[in-house]
This record gives structure tokens, sequence and C-alpha cells, in this order.
């Protein structure tokens, strides 16, 4: 597992085209909105995907991104707004026209038919030579390591068997543009990471552009070259993954993406490289280097990660960024330690700490008073 | 295994003798050698050979088995365009009101069914001067009616239960509406067909009302001259011929009750 994951290091990277000034977007999606009735599922989402991206729609269930995704395949019509592939406009262009295949969530393999023939079944619509079909089908099938059950029929396989089978027909057509919904969604845990690790390896060999969806934030930073986060029809933040979870732009995505500490506070100072905040809920002046520009006495969230907060008996040598309290909570999880800390004011703040030695000596426990204290740098300042 | 009441045990026999006493009598008297219908005397299949000898009722078991074959495929090909309507169609005007349409004749009483078969047919006949006078056609069009509805909700049921991602998913593959219902849409609902059609088959095979209203003379049916010839006394060859009905009857339905099983355990997953 471990050696797989090292080698399935996403190697797009080396070719942001998205970082690039004047790249042409492979998926051009325009103000585009869904109305049923008049509940708006997506609601004037603008968004370009380029070519080889891995981009992920993460949202929670009713957040639109299922409803987008059926809009690129062609299933649902946009009330208004336009989709362009490669330079095309879908807008009257039929779900069977479009270079674009898509796997389902339930994988959807047509239960009357052998594996052979469900992954045959794209490319016999093309009209193709049958030893041509017949060639694609079994390398198709090899790829995914399924050849030897290429007579079976779906309901004589497994769960990770079904995904695969499925796989493989979206891809045997080369499509420009692959739709996954959910792809790993019914998968255990285990063969779930082992099927990230391959869909990024097939990625990478056949030059495709992947759109996933999915409500699982930790799929989405495995696989994704960028993120987008829905939320009740729209997009939050689109970023790459490390740029989602150290800087995120709102409340939302901070606490949709990991763990995150919250204090609600005032603008006391505004500094040229940082900025001074007064919470309530926290012992000190909350002193941030990330500039956003704000006015005195606005009221503004500031995020804290779990494992940017430094965890003490001794008080810390400043004022600033500190804040002390009683250890409510500690969870030992092997690789690192959990504490919740309770603050004078009454508010827990998670702490995450590594166990970097096996022998940690004197360990924090339970109703131990502790200062809590974090860098001016680790911190972001919301005001949304 | 936990042991039954002897209430439940009694009233399982009761509820069956009650069933099926009367059917079982009847066959066993059908291999009766005595002429006389309620004297017992010894076995023997000379009923059986003489019921095949019988122009008239020969006849009409070929009528019949004609009916009941072209009845259910019309109505196999009509209920199922109208069972994909009322699944596949959305929501528009009038479907309410168009199932229920469909479904009427389910429980319809068929007396009410045959008398306004007939009317209708004899206003064609005045106006259009078709349907010409009253027979094969104008019976095989009022089995047609009513074993359409049928057809129709078992159609309907079975596609409203079928993954619509399936096609979906062959459209996403490149096949156009037409194509699709041929090789995904068609093969998946083919059981529901067969059994429907079956069930038709039976319908019509059994049906002695409507097709009282709406033949004509030199027209009987199976179960119209059993009907006619019952009326003059029971005779041990009407025996011989109930049982060759239920016989196929009962095939028509465990086949059509297998196929639906099959068809169920194929699409669990």
């Amino acid at each position: 597992m471990s050696t797989s994951s090292i080698l399935a290091q996403p190697k797009t990277i080396a070719v942001s085209s998205w970082r690039e000034e004047g790249a042409k977007p492979f998926v051009q999606i325009n103000q585009l909105t869904k109305n049923f009735g008049e509940f708006s599922a997506v609601n004037s989402v603008s968004l370009d995907i380029y070519k080889n991206e891995l981009f992920c729609l993460l949202g929670g269930s009713g957040s639109g991104k299922s409803t987008l995704l059926r809009m690129l395949a062609g299933f649902e019509k946009p009330t208004s707004g336009q989709i362009l592939i490669d330079g095309v406009d879908m807008a009257n262009i039929q779900p069977w026209e479009r270079p674009v295949n898509m796997m389902f969530q339930s994988y959807a393999l047509f239960p009357h038919l052998t594996v052979e023939a469900n992954v045959a079944f794209g490319l016999r619509r093309e009209g193709l030579k049958s030893s041509d079909v017949k060639k694609r089908v079994v390398d198709m099938l090899d790829m995914v390591q399924m050849g030897h059950l290429a007579k079976r029929k779906p309901h004589m396989l497994s769960g990770g068997q079904r995904q695969r089978v499925a796989l493989a027909r979206s891809l045997v057509k080369r499509p420009k543009l692959l739709l996954l919904d959910e792809p790993l969604g019914a998968l255990d845990k285990k063969l779930r990471e082992e099927t990230q690790f391959e869909l990024i390896n097939i990625q990478d060999e056949l030059g495709v552009t992947f759109v996933v969806v999915t409500h699982d934030q930790e799929e989405a930073m495995t696989l994704a070259t960028r993120i987008g986060v829905m939320d009740q029809g729209i997009i939050a933040q689109i970023a790459e993954p490390h740029q989602m979870y150290e800087y995120p732009n709102s409340r939302f995505v901070a606490e949709f993406i990991g763990n995150v500490n919250l204090f609600e506070g005032t603008v006391m100072g505004d500094e040229r490289d940082s900025v001074t905040i007064h919470c309530p809920d926290s012992n000190s002046m909350i002193q941030a280097n990330h500039g956003i520009s704000c006015a005195p006495n606005q009221t503004v969230y500031v995020a804290i990660r779990p494992e940017k907060i430094r965890i003490s008996r001794e008080k810390p040598g400043t004022d600033i960024n500190t804040s002390y309290g009683v250890i409510s909570e500690v969870a030992y999880m092997g690789s690192q330690s959990i504490f919740k800390v309770r603050l004078t004011s009454g508010k827990e703040i998670r702490v995450t700490q590594p166990n970097f030695a096996r022998d940690m000596g004197d360990r924090l426990t339970w109703e131990e008073a502790v200062y809590l204290s974090w860098d001016a740098d680790s911190s972001v300042v919301l005001i949304s | 295994m936990e042991r039954r009441s002897w209430f439940l045990k009694s009233s399982a026999l009761f509820g069956f003798i009650f069933l099926y006493a009367p059917i079982i009598s009847l066959i066993i008297y059908s291999f009766n050698a005595s002429k006389l219908v309620t004297v017992w005397g010894g076995w023997s299949l000379k009923w059986y050979s003489s019921l095949f000898q019988n122009d008239e009722i020969m006849t009409a078991a070929v009528l019949s088995f004609k009916i009941a074959t072209i009845s259910a495929t019309l109505a196999a090909i009509l209920g199922t365009m109208a069972g994909f309507v009322l699944s596949r169609m959305g929501s528009f005007r009038g479907k309410t009101m168009l199932g229920g349409w469909v479904t009427a004749p389910l429980v319809m009483p068929d007396v009410i069914t045959g008398l306004s078969l007939l009317l209708l047919f004899v206003a064609m006949e005045s106006i259009f001067g078709w349907p010409a006078g009253r027979g094969e056609v104008t019976i095989i069009i009022a089995h047609t009616t009513f074993c359409l509805a049928y057809v129709a909700v078992v159609v309907q049921s079975r596609l409203s239960s079928m993954d619509e991602t399936l096609e979906e998913a062959a459209m996403d593959l490149g096949a156009k509406p037409g194509v699709l219902f041929f090789l995904i849409t068609l093969p998946l609902i083919a059981p529901a067909i067969i059994s429907g059609w079956l069930l038709s088959f039976t319908l019509s095979l059994d049906d002695l009302v409507i097709a009282s209203f709406v033949s004509g003379p030199g027209n009987s049916t199976l179960p119209m001259v059993i009907f006619s010839k019952v009326r003059l006394g029971v005779t041990p060859e009407v025996n011989a011929l109930a049982t060759l009905m239920i016989l196929a009857v009962s095939v028509a339905v465990i086949a059509a009750i297998v196929i639906m099983r099959r068809q169920t355990k194929f699409q669990s997953p």
C-alpha cells in the first residue's frame, strides 16, 4: 500500500495548466443554472476545467454537485447558462453524441449482458469492426485486471469487480472527458484506498480529463488536482487541495475540509502585513499575518487548524496568540493524540499532537491546566 | 421449527379443500368409465378419445386457441406501449386519468364490458361497415381490450422498478433512443411482457361472458360450447375437456410465475 502511494503521486501537478495565464480551458461552464420548480439545484455556476485535470466536485447531499455532473453528461437540460467542451457548445448535443463518458454511482452495468458485452457496448455503437472491438475490449479488461472474468454476468461479480468493469466500460471509448459519480462510494475502506491510487495512475496513463463528484473530503484531497467545494447550488471555493486546506475562504469551507477551531472577534488594529483581533473566547489578542482587507471594528473569524496549535504546561514567552484552559478529553490515535481543551470562556479547542517518540515521558492527561499557542502565520482570518 | 397450532393447520386445510375439492373431483370424474356422471364405474380414458372425435368441440378448441394467441399478442404489444407511457413519460396532463382508464377493465364487470363492446361493434358496422357481422374478429378485439390492462400493469411495475441509470448509461455509451429500447429496455422487461402474454392467453381462453356478447353464429369458443352442453346436462366428455383446459391454464400460469421469479433473482445485484 505504501509503495503504491509513492508511485501514485499525481504527476499532472507538473503541468498545472490552471495556474498558467491565458491557458485555454477544456471544459468551460458559464453561469450555469438548473431549477427544479422553485428550487435551484445549481445556481449560476461558472467553472473552468483544464486538460488532464482530475477535478473533484465536493459537497454534501443536495449541494448540486450531481446535478452539475448530469448536465455535463447531458441527462439534465440547463435552465440557463452554457457548457463548452473543447470549445463546442453542448446546448443541442444529445448525451449519445457527447465526447463524454460517465461512470455511475450504481455502476449501471447491464444485467443481461456479460462483462465483455458490457464493455463492448459503447464500441459497437460506433460501428467499429468486430475484430477491433474485440481487441480493445480485451486490452481494457486486462488493464483493470478483469480479463479472466470476461464471460461472467454482473450479478456474479463482487462490488470491487463490478466497479472495475464500470470503469473499463466508461474508458474504452477513449472519451475526452470522464465523469465519475461517487466512484468509490460502494467500496470498503481498504479497497477504496487502493482504487484511488489506481484511478490516478489510469488518469496519468491515458491523459483523460476526469471530473469526480464526491461527498468524501478525504477522497477529494487524495485524488484531485483541484477541488471545487459546492454548497446549496453555488461553488464556495475552487483551489488545489493544500490551498483549500491552508487557505479556506469561508467558515463553511474551513469546517467542511478537515477540522478547525474558529474564534469570533473584532478587528482592533490593521497593519500592513498583520491584523490584530480581539476575541472574547480567547484569553489574549490574536495576531494574524494573513493579509486581508478589513476595517477596524469589523467582525471576523479566526480559523486555526488543530495540528498548528502547540500545547504545553509551561507559559509561552509571549502573550499574543496564546490561550489557556483545562484538558477535557484525550484520545490516543497511535500516530497522533487529540486533545480537547476547555478555555476559561468555556469554548472547547481541538489540538492534535504527533506522537513523534515512543516514550513521550510525562504525558498530558485529563484535567491538567495547559497553555496553547500558535504562530501568527498559522491562522486564517475569514470574513464570511 | 416451531410447532404450528392446530387452528392454523386446520384453517389452511379447510381453505385448500374449499378451493380445490371441486376441481379435483372434476378431474377424477373425467377418468370415469361410467356414462352416468355421478356413478363411479372404474378408470377409463374413453371420454378423452371421444372428445377428440367430437367435431364441434375440436372446432371450438381451435378457434379458442387461435383467438387467445392473437389477442394475447396484440395485448402484449399495446399493453407494453401503455405501460411505457405510464412509467416513462414523466408527468403530463391527464396521466392519472390515463392510468385509471388503462386499469379500469380489471375491475369492470364482464357483462358491462361485453355489452358496451357489442353496442360499439353494432354502431361501427352501421357507420363504417366494419367489422362486418360479429365473429372471430370482434372476439379478438374484445379480448385484446381487457387483456391489455393486465399487460400494462405488469409492464409498468417492472419498468418503475428498473434502474433508470441503465438507460442513461446506454445513452452515455452512444445508444440512440431506438437502439437503446431494443438492446437494453426490451430485454430487461421481456419477462414482464412474456408473463403478461401468458396471463392474457389464459384470460382469453377462460372468457365466456364477453365472448358470448360479441360472437356471432357459428363462432362459438370453447367455454361457450361447454356452457351450452352443460345446460343439457353434464357429460363425462365435458369433464375431460375441462380437465384439459385446467392443464393448459395451469401450465401458462406456472410459466408466468417462474419467469417473474427468475427475473427478480436476475435483477438483484
